[in-house]
């Protein structure tokens, strides 16, 4: 079955649609074969909701996608702590990178 | 079983020297494991003998982490991430329990579906599944995980004067 390409822009467009986010950053960590994305989600359906809970709605809404490709990382933070820390911070909330090589993800794939 | 790897004792971490790795996997179990069927298996629904199998995987350490590769050797930077965590909080060895899903088809896919979760690695604590790289960083930073593991009673006891002492390797 002929699956549609995942990128950055059809990753958000489906965030914003299914989860009503706000704000999204989408960062492709493949090095350039779009396999591999993390995110920064802001949305107000987050309320509430521990992180895990948050990880499991974004995890649900992208379902296919996530299982097309190789590594999903994301942040998912209300509009209100998404405001407060780019206030702390000076404006540098971005998606993690944590476990990523400057930004690139290594190692074995799926 | 799966093969397990399990911190060791002789290489106890203290509070921040888990910048190598600070775990050694052990020999793995001579019984043959259920998960060496067919990889064509992959996709289908979780047979009853996967779901027992991990059932007993995450019932076998308080503080169990599916993972690429080992500790001693990760296979990806989100489980070399996660298990730094771990090595940074100070999680005994002897309540920790680690599976490389590498080693087995039937595992590395069991466990998506088991924990109704996409991606590897996995942290369970006292059977209950905590999350994946993201959450256990990010749980880390908030100072969650400390208090979890600490209520848990899954951390090595601190003996002050021991501490500084002895230099692991």
């Amino acid at each position: 079955m002929a699956q549609p390409t995942i990128t950055e822009d059809s990753v958000r467009a489906a965030l914003i649609e299914r989860l009503k986010a706000t704000h999204v950053e989408i960062q492709d960590m493949s090095g350039g074969c779009g396999q591999a994305f993390t995110s920064l989600i802001v949305s107000s359906e987050f309320a509430g909701k521990n992180s895990l809970k948050r990880h499991r709605l974004v995890n649900a809404a992208l379902k296919d996608e996530i299982a097309q490709i190789h590594a999903w990382s994301a942040k998912c933070q209300t509009p209100e702590e998404y405001a407060a820390e780019m206030a702390a911070t000076g404006g540098n909330d971005k998606p993690p990178l944590d476990g990523t090589e400057g930004g690139r993800v290594e190692g074995v794939s799926g | 079983m799966f093969s397990r790897t399990i911190l060791s004792k002789a290489t106890r971490p203290s509070a921040f020297s888990a910048i190598r790795p600070i775990v050694r996997p052990s020999v793995a179990p001579a019984a043959p494991s259920p998960f060496l069927l067919s990889v064509a298996a992959q996709r289908r629904l979780l047979s009853d003998g996967v779901r027992q199998a991990i059932d007993k995987a995450v019932g076998s350490a308080p503080v169990v982490l599916f993972m690429k590769g080992t500790p001693e050797t990760p296979q990806c930077g989100f489980s070399r991430a996660s298990i730094q965590v771990l090595g940074l909080q100070g999680v005994n060895p002897e309540k920790f329990a680690a599976y490389n899903v590498l080693e087995d088809a039937e595992l590395r896919e069991g466990i998506k579906e088991y924990s109704d979760w996409p991606t590897i690695p996995q942290l369970y604590i006292d059977k209950e599944f905590v999350g994946g790289c993201d959450i256990i960083v990010s749980m880390h930073q908030n100072g969650e995980l400390a208090k979890m593991l600490e209520d848990k009673g899954v951390l090595v006891k601190e003996e002050g004067a021991a501490e500084g002492g002895k230099k692991p390797e």
